[in-house]
Order: structure tokens, then C-alpha cells, then sequence
């Protein structure tokens, strides 16, 4: 494969490759010496061999996770890929722009560029610098963690025989034995990840939580007494533990202050229910007042507002496009994009992340081919996209999503769930980030669960968009509007953002966000761990790779009082398994400080410090002063 | 070929072949010289012709980069949406303002609500507010994360466990959206390939889920149980035919308990027989029977005394009688539990804010206390019923235990739009009299079989006698002032 090993390897001694395999491939041997508590610190006695590995769908799902784990997989990039892939060891298959574009033929030498981490740019478009990364996985680390789930599987298969022959006790519940000669409802593959992997480190998710989920969280203390089937609840709370992983990005989730005061006085007049659909008896004056006020927020014509993040997405792309459409969607949209527009019909190409070279082919094509077969012109091409990409951490590179729509007349619908509220200088999202006109966005979509503490969907855009939503948006003729509370969650937090309440909370804690993003960022970079995702990102990445690290991970950081997120595939592309943080403007910095020294100790433990282009503890940027201030002017 | 005698042919033919080459180099000797260069230039041609490229098919296709542009220049797409009429049906929407319970301010109006699906009342109840508000204080209103990424609290576990033990099923799942529930639930379980046997009349966010599957889809005609047995028999004898893939062939019948779009009720206990005899499964949505029928509210299954393990799955909102948001499936853990990592709405969007589920909790509380609320709403449901039979021009459709009953116009004018503005202006004219209504509103261009228009009729525990006697009177009025 022309490719060199010891460099693939990176800088691994060979006593630490011996110790990655033993972690990687026997995670039991390694992992019985210590002894893990499935859910918190508490001892637990081992009776046999347990294996930390798994697997969880969560979150963000794929389309296609072949094309995403051969994209993106070390050994096809070391393949030969893009010649300077090679040179520093970065992606630039992730990372394309365009190139010809008519009204700016930049070079992207112009931009500034970093000395290690990659950074595209493309010239006049970008109204700041753009940096993102996505560094190369080590070929050593890729070879264990096929090795690791090879391993897994035999073992797996071996389980599945022991149990089928009644060796070993079958925990899965049964069916009835009046149905046993029904077609069986799950194929028996359909399960063997559940059973064999996820399984083994279940405990690293669902974990119940009985109090606000802000900066730190109390926990309700869960063991198992076998290997995860069944959960049990000792009565104990965990108390303040630091929450990494709740997408609580402007800390709004909260119970006491103005927002919560006003959910209150609401509950008792309203109470907590509608009963009806908006269509229906469930128009409440909340309602439109609330999409009045998001409307402003966004700086469109008009917005609407649904009762589920989802559903957003996924009963109101059928509305907008069916038949004769063409949707090109980003190859890591979130499930509900993907749901959305399987219901619509339409015909769905999917082109590389983030990557504007395979948009513009995509377009191009489309274009001049028409429809397949017919070969007759597309009634209308819609790009879907995400401004934050939940699980990697990348910013959409607008600017350019914005020039190439403009340049092929196409339509674009930009999901904001996790960007609004978390970007720009006001919270605006994306389009304020980048500087950029609301309006020339066709549909602005966004949630309210994360930034706002609340619950719901939105979509913004003209007014003519907005009128045939409210009659033919699936959400508002068939289901339950919101909830009044929930409502008014929005409107306050909103209103605080907007600075509409006569405070300055709402600017402080974007600005406070902004700050604490770019320090965990770049804390976690000098400390030597792969972090995915643009700089500004408040969503940060952190590599496992192997499966055993997985659960080991998510519990190390429980024991020591930190609240985290990791995932695996089917979530992520096999190899990329990753933890996940979010950063809060509730955050303080000795919560981050504390919170990075348990990473770096758990880092240390588990071999996980894998980069190999460690910045140095240096600031070329700073982080003390808002980093939104240039591109105001 | 084992044998090679004398006498062999292949040796014969062997032996002619060589003849005819002998043959062959004596005529060329003997041959003019003006017929060797003829043949020798006809050689070199065919390996000309061999050798040249063929004209280009490809060449005469491809577009220049030039010709490219113009096509992208010319291509003009539609509008991202049609434009809409202002004064199209749905485009106004009337406006409530304050609580939409019991008493109800709808455009201005004051009225008394028979539109909201509040059927036992729990919209504006102290005892689910104060539950609410306390979990409000403890929890905040949202949960900033889904299921799976600390986004259960222990009030979810408790809900879940609390409608399990409430349907007396062995387990339980929330959504945090009442229609989504069992939209997801679905293609949880039937892929492609699979066969789901639906009803007609089964409401949108079946229909929904039955798209998203992607399995094959048969529509019986509503209620009718024989016409259902017709189309099992037919798979049946298919599955004779290629008994391999009836194997792996999962089958499912999706009714509704009460439906919502014709208000009359499942044959249950038929369908229970019908499972069995053609191992199929059954799943039952019940957002409209919930906490409706049943002596205890528990539904469809109570109402026909069936027991609730032959049903394999139940799904329903906790947004009509529970008055609360989202909406939950119970069944067997082997049933359920697959949801947890299957269900799309369940894993993939942020959970339920833990004051509703508090709210469902109460409501349960309030449901379980004190079941005589089902007999008193049966009552009701039977006395709107009862007075509204006979108004001329419009006729009720549903059963008489049925809490949301449909009102369609005798004789449709012929012209769906007609029929809905004449239905509006009932509407208004009740309005005007402090009687709120509503129509039921459907995508005329997605439902797979459109219902005619008509005008819901919701009957709730805090009607009373005098108020239903007044809607009763309020629709014949204006029945007979505007369907002359």
C-alpha cells in the first residue's frame, strides 16, 4: 500500500504498542486488575472476565456508514490520497472548498494558515479564519481497533453459541410461548451488537440524572450485579457531578431566575398541556407570540414552531419538496434530515462532509443530467445541511454552501440545533458567525432544547414559506402543539439572549461560551489528544478509537466526578469511536481545569494522548477578550 | 476421446483438415497476382478496421464545459413553495387566548370548549399544576439531551414503570411527542420486505410510520374483518409458494382502538382470533381510548375484556386524556425494550421535560384514585351523542362511547372547499354563542383516504348536562339557519 508503517505508527514505543494491544484486544485482562463498578466508584467483585467494549447508537446517525468509515478511515488516506495529506498528516478529503468559483479566485495560500492544523479557506468568502482539524488516525491505532472488534465478534459468536446450548444463562428477555412459531419478530443477527458489544459497557449511557441538567448534575448511583442486563438503584445520589455532556450551551437549563419564574406563573394558568393541534383548538397567543419573537431573533420574515427537535425536521422537509426533487444532503446528517427526507420521496444524493468540491460536482451534474432516466430538469434541488455537526464538531462552511446555492439556483435548508444560541457574536448561529445574511437562507431551522433549555423545533424563512407551513406542514395539522411552559422557557431565555430583558446575562454568557470553547479546545490539544472539529466549536471530539476505551473511558471519568459522553458505531465510522464534550457558558474555568485534569489523567491511563502534531502551550489567539470583535466592523 | 483407433472421426476430420490446408497453399501458388493484392489490401483493411477507433459514440454526448454552463444558466428551478391563497382554509388559525380547559377564549369569544381532546379534565387541574411546578423547581423545564446522553431523569423511569403497572404490561416507553410515538414504533420492528395489513382509516402518523418502514403496505377496508381475512388468505397462499421467504417474512396488523378519524371502534377480539389463526401481530394505537375506555381507562383491551398480552404492542399519547405531552408504547420487555435503540424518536431527539412527565405521573395518580371519572365520562359521551342525533343536514358519525365524535354534512354540496366553508360557518355561528368547536383538520393531498370534512364534537368530564344541552341546541340552530 506504499505506505510506511513506523510512520503510520507515529511515535509509539514498542513497550507502549505492547501495552495498546493488551487494552485494545484483551480489554478483560487489563481491565481486571482494576476493578470497575458498572455505573459509579462502587466496588464490585468480578466472577469472570468482562469486556469493556461496545457499541451504542446515539444521537447522530448516518447516512451510509460505509461511505463515511472508507472516507475516512487512515489507511485509505494514507492511500494516496490528496498530496499533501501525506506532508502533514491531516485530512483534506474532509475538508474540501471550492475552487471555481467565478468571483473569487483567491488562492487559499492567501489565508492564514497554521503551522500544524490544517485551515481552508476560500479568500474573500470568509469573513474570519477558519480552522478546523481533523487529524489522521494513526495506522497502529487502526489496525488494533479492527483487531479489537475481530475479537469481539468471536467472542460474540461464541456467547451466542454457549447461550444457544444453554451453557451459559441467556439474559435476553424471551418470547411468549404462544408466539414462538410467529415469524420471529427480530432477525438473529438484527441483535448481536446489542447483546455482544453494547451490553458489555451499557452502563456508559442512560444514565439517570435527578436534578437540573447544568454545569454539575446529581446522579441516581446504578449497579449491576449482571454485566449490565438488569440495573438496580441503590437509593444513593451522586452528587455534583461536572456535566460534560447535556448540550445545555448557554446554561440555560436552570431552575430558579427569570426563566424558570416565568415557566412557573405560566404552569398555573395555562397548566401543562394544549390537547389539541395548532390547526385545531391548540393556537395558543403563547404560541404566536413566541414565533414573533423567534422571527426577530433570526432576523427573517417569519417563523414556526414545533413541539419536537425531530419531528422538525422530519414532517416538514416532506412538505417542502416530493417528487422530481432532488435533495442533496451532507453525508453526517442527523437522523431526523435523513428521516425527513427518505418520507418526502424525492430523490436524495449525499455528498462528502463538509466538503464543497462534492457538492458542486453533485450540482453541477444534477443540473446538466436531469433526473435519471427521464432525463427530464429537477423541479427544484434543496441542500440539506447542519451548522454544527453534533458528533464531529465542524462548522458548515456557509459562506461557500451560500455562493455555490446561489451560483445553481438551489434551495437551502440549514438545520441550526445545535449552532443557534452556541455561535456569532449574539447567538444568532451560524449565519451570524460567518457574518452572513439570515436571508439568504431559504429555511432556517433550528431547536430549542439545547441553547434555550427548552423543548421543539423552529423554522425560519419568508413569509410565503411560512404561510404554506402553517397549512401544510404535517406538525401543525396532526400534532399536539407545545407545551405552554416550554413556551415560555423559550420566550424568556430568548428574550435574555436578545438582551430584550434589560440585562446583559444573555451577551455574557454567549460571550462566556465562545471563551470557554476556545480554551477547552485548545487545553485539550496541548495536553496531545485528537480533537475533531472547528476551533470554535462548542462541541469537542475527543478520539478513542478502540472499543475497550469506550467504556473504560466513560466510567474512569464518572469515578472521578465528571459526566461524559462517548460513542461507537454504529454512531460514528467503526474505528472513529469517540467521548464527547459540550461546553457551557455555565461552565467556570476551575470546572474546565478540573474537568481537563481528570482527562489527562484518565488520557494517561488509558494511552489515548495519540496526536502527533501536539500544539504548544502558546497563544497565538487569544482567548481573554471576545474573539467575535474583528468581524464586527 | 479415450480411445484413438483408426476409425476415430476426430482423426478423420483431422486428417481432412490437413487436406484442405494442402489445398489451400497449392491455390495460392496457382493463384493471379491480381487476386493476392486484392486480398492482401482486403487483410489490411480488416486489420484497419480492427485497429481504428470506431466513431465516438461518447465524443457526440459529452457536453463542452461551455455547453454546460448555458444548461445551467437556462435551468430555472420552481418555487420553493407554491403560493397560498390568503383566504385558504387553514391559513387563519383562531387564536386562544389563556388556558385552552374546560372554559376557553377562542378569537375573543369566551367559550365553553368542545374541541380539545381534554377528555377527563386534566388540563387545568390543581393537584397535576402543583406536581408540575414542584418538578418545574427541582428539575427546570428542559433536558437539554437525549435519552441516552443524560437525558433520563428519574422521573422518566418513574413514568415508565408507572404506565406499565397502570396498562399491566411488563414494560414501558415514553416519546417525548405524541405523534412520533407510534411513528418510530413502527419501523422499529417492520423492515423492508416485511407486510403490515392496515386499516383504511388509520390516522396520519400510522400512515407515517408505515412510509418510513418501507415495508409492503395492504389496506383493508375499515373494520371489515372478512375483507382483512381475504388478504391473509392471499398471503397465505403466496407464503405456499415461496415458503423461504414466508419465513423470514414478519407480518403485522396496525389497527386503532378508538379511530380517530371515524370515532368507532376496533372488532378486537376478532382481530385476537384472526392474529392466531395467521400468526400475525398486532399493533394497537390507542391515543384516543386511553384513559377512555375500560373500567379503568386502560382501553381498547379492558372495553372487549381481552387480555393485553395478545396485544403486541400499544402505543398512545399522554397529550388527549392524560392532558400532559408525548406519548408512550407498552407491551412485553421482548418487545419493547428493542425500542430503546431501534426507535427512532426515541433515540435520536431530547427527552421529555421532566414537569410533563411529572404531569402524566399525577394525572395517572388521579386516574388510578378514582376510576368512577371513566364512568362519568362514558356518561357524557353517550349524552352528546344522544343529542346530537337528529339535526337535519348533519349527521354524527361514531360510536356512542366514543368522546370525539365527527360531524358530517348529509349531503355533501359536492365540492370539498364548499363543504368545509359551510362547516365554518357553523362553526362561527356556535362560536358567536359561546360554544367552541373545531374541524378536523387532515392534509387533503397526503392522507392516503381522505375523511369528508367534518366538525369535531369533543365530550369532556366537565361538561355538564346543561352546557351539552346548549352545544346540542346551539349546532341545530345553526344547522337550520345555514343548511337551508
Amino acid at each position: 500500500m506504499g505506505v510506511d508503517f513506523r510512520y503510520a505508527a507515529g511515535g509509539i514505543s514498542g513497550s507502549w504498542s505492547l501495552r495498546w494491544w493488551l487494552l485494545g484486544c484483551w480489554g478483560f485482562l487489563w481491565e481486571g486488575r482494576s476493578c470497575y463498578c458498572p455505573v459509579t466508584a462502587l466496588p464490585i467483585a468480578h466472577h469472570r472476565p468482562r469486556f469493556p467494549h461496545a457499541l451504542h447508537v446515539c444521537d447522530r446517525t448516518r447516512f451510509g456508514s460505509k461511505t463515511s468509515m472508507t472516507e475516512s478511515s487512515a489507511i485509505r488516506e494514507a492511500n494516496g490520497g490528496p498530496g499533501h495529506g501525506a506532508a502533514n498528516g491531516l485530512k483534506v478529503g474532509r475538508n474540501g472548498w471550492v475552487k471555481n468559483q467565478k468571483h473569487h479566485h483567491k488562492k487559499p495560500s492567501s489565508c492564514a494558515e497554521e503551522k500544524v492544523h490544517h485551515s481552508a479557506c476560500n479568500g474573500g468568502l470568509y469573513s474570519r479564519p477558519f480552522y478546523e482539524s481533523f487529524e489522521e488516525t494513526p495506522m497502529l491505532v487502526a489496525v488494533l481497533t479492527y483487531m479489537g472488534y475481530g475479537i469481539l465478534t468471536i467472542f460474540g459468536y461464541l456467547r451466542d453459541f454457549m447461550r444457544q446450548w444453554k451453557i451459559e444463562k441467556c439474559h435476553i428477555a424471551r418470547e411468549r410461548e404462544e408466539q414462538k412459531d410467529f415469524v420471529p419478530l427480530y432477525q438473529d443477527f438484527e441483535n448481536f451488537y446489542t447483546r455482544n458489544l453494547y451490553m458489555r459497557i451499557r452502563d456508559n449511557w442512560n444514565r439517570p440524572i435527578c436534578s437540573v441538567p447544568g454545569d454539575k448534575m446529581d446522579l441516581v448511583e446504578r449497579v449491576s450485579y449482571d454485566y449490565n442486563w438488569t440495573f438496580g438503584y441503590t437509593g444513593r445520589v451522586v452528587k455534583d457531578v461536572i456535566n460534560m455532556g447535556s448540550y445545555n450551551y448557554l446554561g440555560f437549563a436552570e431552575n430558579t431566575g427569570s426563566c424558570a419564574e416565568a415557566a412557573a406563573e405560566v404552569t398555573v394558568k395555562y397548566g401543562v398541556g394544549v390537547s389539541s393541534t395548532r390547526q385545531e383548538m391548540g393556537n395558543l397567543d403563547r404560541h404566536e407570540e413566541m414565533e414573533k419573537l423567534v422571527a426577530r431573533f433570526l432576523g427573517v420574515e417569519s417563523a414556526m414552531a414545533f413541539g419536537m427537535g425531530f419531528a422538525t425536521n422530519s414532517m416538514n422537509i416532506p412538505a417542502l419538496t416530493g417528487k422530481g426533487c432532488l435533495i442533496l444532503s451532507d453525508e453526517l446528517n442527523h437522523a431526523s434530515l435523513v428521516l425527513g427526507a427518505r418520507l418526502s420521496g424525492s430523490t436524495i444524493r449525499v455528498f462528502k462532509h463538509n466538503n464543497m468540491q462534492s457538492l458542486e460536482k453533485l450540482l453541477r451534474d444534477a443540473i446538466v443530467h436531469g433526473q435519471p432516466r427521464t432525463h427530464r430538469p429537477w423541479k427544484k434541488i434543496l441542500i440539506l445541511v447542519e451548522g454544527i455537526y453534533s458528533m464531529e464538531g465542524s462548522i458548515i462552511r456557509l459562506p461557500e454552501v451560500i455562493a455555490l446555492k446561489k451560483k445553481y439556483k438551489a434551495y437551502l435548508y440549514l438545520d441550526e440545533a445545535h449552532s443557534i444560541g452556541a455561535l456569532g457574536p449574539s447567538g444568532r448561529g451560524v449565519v451570524e458567525y460567518f457574518g452572513l445574511d439570515p436571508t439568504d437562507v431559504d429555511i432556517m431551522m433550528g431547536t430549542f432544547t439545547k441553547s434555550f433549555g427548552a423543548a421543539g423545533g423552529y423554522i425560519g424563512g419568508k413569509k410565503e414559506l411560512i404561510d404554506y407551513l402553517r397549512s401544510h406542514s404535517h406538525s401543525a395539522v396532526y400534532a399536539t402543539s407545545m407545551s405552554p411552559p416550554v413556551v415560555e422557557q423559550i420566550i424568556t431565555s430568548m428574550k435574555c439572549i436578545m438582551g430584550e430583558d434589560g440585562t446583559t446575562i444573555g451577551r455574557e454568557r454567549v460571550q462566556q461560551l465562545a471563551e470557554n470553547t476556545v480554551y477547552f479546545r485548545r487545553r485539550l490539544r496541548e495536553i496531545g489528544f485528537i480533537i475533531y472539529g472547528n476551533n470554535d466549536s462548542p462541541v469537542v471530539p475527543l478520539m478513542l478509537y478502540l472499543p475497550a476505551k469506550i467504556g473504560a473511558f466513560g466510567r474512569e471519568m464518572l469515578k472521578r466526578n465528571i459526566g461524559v459522553v462517548v460513542v461507537g458505531f454504529p454512531a460514528t465510522p467503526i474505528i472513529e469511536s469517540r467521548a464527547r464534550f459540550c461546553v457551557s457558558a455555565s461552565h467556570t474555568k476551575e470546572m474546565l481545569d478540573q474537568a481537563l485534569n481528570a482527562i489527562s489523567e484518565v488520557g494517561d491511563l488509558l494511552q489515548v494522548k495519540y496526536s502527533r502534531h501536539r500544539i504548544l502551550p502558546a497563544l497565538d489567539r487569544p482567548f481573554d477578550e471576545s474573539t467575535y470583535e474583528e468581524c464586527e466592523d | 476421446m479415450t480411445s484413438a483407433g483408426p476409425c476415430d472421426p476426430e482423426l478423420k476430420m483431422a486428417a481432412g483438415q490437413q487436406w484442405v490446408l494442402v489445398e489451400m497453399v497449392q491455390a495460392f501458388y496457382e493463384a493471379p497476382a491480381y487476386h493476392l493484392i486484392l486480398e492482401g489490401i482486403l487483410i489490411l483493411w480488416i486489420i484497419r478496421l480492427l485497429f481504428s477507433k470506431t466513431y465516438k459514440l461518447q465524443e457526440r454526448s459529452d457536453l463542452t464545459e461551455k455547453e454546460k454552463e448555458e444548461l445551467i444558466e437556462e435551468w430555472q428551478p420552481e418555487p420553493l413553495v407554491p403560493p397560498v391563497s390568503k383566504d385558504h382554509p387553514s391559513q387563519n388559525y383562531d387564536v386562544v387566548t389563556g388556558p385552552p380547559s374546560h372554559k376557553i377564549i377562542v378569537n375573543g369569544k369566551e367559550c365553553i370548549n368542545f374541541g380539545s381532546f381534554n377528555f377527563l379534565g386534566l388540563l387545568d387541574n390543581e393537584r397535576v399544576k402543583q406536581k408540575a411546578l414542584a418538578s418545574l423547581r427541582k428539575y427546570g423545564v428542559g433536558t437539554c439531551g437525549p435519552r441516552g446522553f443524560y437525558g433520563t431523569f428519574d422521573v422518566h423511569l418513574e413514568l415508565e414503570e408507572r404506565l406499565a403497572k397502570f396498562m399491566r404490561t411488563e414494560e414501558a416507553i415514553i416519546y417525548s411527542y405524541g405523534f412520533a410515538t407510534i411513528a418510530s414504533a413502527i419501523p422499529a420492528y417492520s423492515k423492508r420486505g416485511d407486510i403490515v395489513f392496515v386499516d383504511e382509516a388509520s390516522c396520519f402518523s400510522i400512515q407515517k410510520g408505515l412510509q418510513a418502514s418501507r415495508s409492503f403496505i395492504k389496506y383493508f377496508k375499515h373494520n371489515d374483518m372478512e375483507d382483512l381475512e381475504r388478504l391473509l388468505k392471499e398471503q397465505e397462499l403466496e407464503d405456499q409458494k415461496n415458503p423461504r421467504k414466508a419465513r423470514v417474512t414478519r407480518r403485522f396488523i396496525v389497527v386503532e382502538g378508538l379511530y380517530m378519524n371515524t370515532a368507532d371502534i376496533c372488532p378486537l377480539p376478532e382481530l385476537v382470533k384472526l392474529k392466531y389463526k395467521y400468526k400475525v401481530r398486532i399493533f394497537l394505537e390507542e391515543s384516543m381510548s386511553f384513559g377512555v375506555l375500560g373500567e379503568h381507562g386502560r382501553g381498547v383491551t379492558e372495553h372487549f375484556g381481552v387480555n393485553i398480552d395478545d396485544i403486541d404492542l400499544i402505543s398512545a399519547n399522554m397529550e388527549n386524556a392524560v392532558a400532559s405531552i408525548g406519548g408512550f408504547c407498552c407491551g412485553r420487555s421482548f418487545v419493547i425494550d428493542h425500542q430503546r435503540l431501534s426507535g427512532q424518536g426515541y433515540c435520536f431527539s431530547a427527552s421529555l421535560p421532566p414537569m410533563l412527565a411529572s404531569a402524566a405521573i399525577e394525572a395517572l395518580n388521579i386516574m388510578e384514585e378514582d376510576p368512577e371519572i371513566f364512568t362519568v365520562l362514558r356518561e357524557k359521551c353517550k349524552h352528546v351523542h344522544k343529542t346530537l342525533q337528529g339535526i337535519p343536514g348533519l349527521k354524527v358519525v361514531g360510536e356512542a362511547f366514543a368522546p370525539a365524535l365527527h360531524l358530517q354534512l348529509e349531503n355533501s354540496t359536492g365540492s370539498r372547499e364548499s363543504d368545509v366553508r359551510t362547516l365554518r360557518s357553523i362553526i362561527d355561528y356556535c362560536l358567536d354563542r359561546q360554544i367552541a368547536l373545531t374541524q378536523a383538520r387532515y392534509l387533503d393531498k397526503e392522507e392516503r383516504f381522505l375523511p369528508p370534512p367534518s366538525i369535531r364534537v369533543v365530550a369532556t368530564v366537565e361538561q355538564t348536562e346543561e352546557e351539552i344541552e346548549k352545544a346540542a341546541s346551539c349546532i341545530r340552530e345553526a344547522a337550520l339557519t345555514i343548511l337551508k
